[in-house]
């Protein structure tokens, strides 16, 4: 099956493209799916904190890492976000 | 998140254009209001000293609308105000222009304030959008906050 993929902020940058696709086995999962993403993209330097802090959307929900993917789901990568005023912690 | 953005249909939207809080804040008010609290979020100069030109904001557009829609819908479940405005505005600020505007309304200053604190806070951990900062010297994607607990992320070993 086949999914599409959405890359924003930062990830946008280092992938260098807004959006994609992936072909994946029947019944892969959203954390599967980032692990499949990991394995393939070894060519772009990411650092591990990056990695370890996102999120995945599915069809415009937060997933679970459980969630079951299914052909033509719309599957964001979602840096940190960072909205609002200035960066004010 | 189990978020119903069908439960809310105040004022919620993501603009291009400037925002403008006068207009937003005269709208909302109603007879039983006894407050209207609202939070004007706009672009600073520096970011801990270094001089910042302008922030461009981007978002998943679709996603964050829901999402403010549902923060919305919590805030008056939670709190108990009457109606909440949310307008978050997208693309190249300059420094003091508005980026985000929340509006909370209701019979009492206590809600009104809760409210509107909760939903800031809560946008800026939970509605994709981002924000790249330029400055005098470079520019970087601002790191952003780490996701509340609700929201799986590969660090907490449950993706990836």
């Amino acid at each position: 099956m086949r999914v599409k993929l959405l890359y924003f902020g930062v990830l946008k940058d280092l992938v260098g493209a807004t959006e994609g696709a992936i072909e994946l086995p029947d019944g892969a999962t959203a954390g599967g799916l980032l692990r499949i993403l990991r394995e393939r993209t070894s060519n772009i330097q990411m650092e591990e904190r990056l990695w370890q802090s996102l999120a995945v959307a599915v069809n415009r929900q937060y997933a679970s890492p459980q969630q079951v993917l299914r052909e033509d789901d719309e599957v964001a990568l979602l840096p940190p976000v960072s909205g609002g005023g200035a960066g004010e912690r | 998140m189990s978020i119903d953005s069908t439960r809310f249909s105040g004022k919620i939207e993501i603009t291009d254009a400037p925002i403008v809080a006068e207009a937003i804040v005269a709208a909302i008010k109603a007879g039983g209001d006894g407050a209207v609290c609202v939070f004007d979020g706009i672009v600073r100069d520096n970011t801990l000293g270094r001089r910042t030109l302008y922030l461009d904001y981007e978002a998943y557009r679709e996603m964050a609308l829901e999402q403010m829609r549902g923060l919305a819908a919590d805030a008056v479940a939670r709190f108990g105000v009457r109606d909440v405005a949310m307008v978050h505005r997208l693309g190249r600020l300059e420094v003091g222009e508005t980026s985000v505007l929340i509006v909370t309304a209701s019979a009492h200053r206590a809600a009104a304030f809760d409210a509107c604190r909760w939903l800031i806070d809560t946008l800026k951990k939970t509605v994709p959008i981002w924000k790249k900062e330029t400055f005098a010297d470079g520019a970087i994607w601002s790191d952003g906050e780490a996701f509340p607990e609700e929201i799986a992320t590969a660090s907490r070993g449950t993706l990836g």
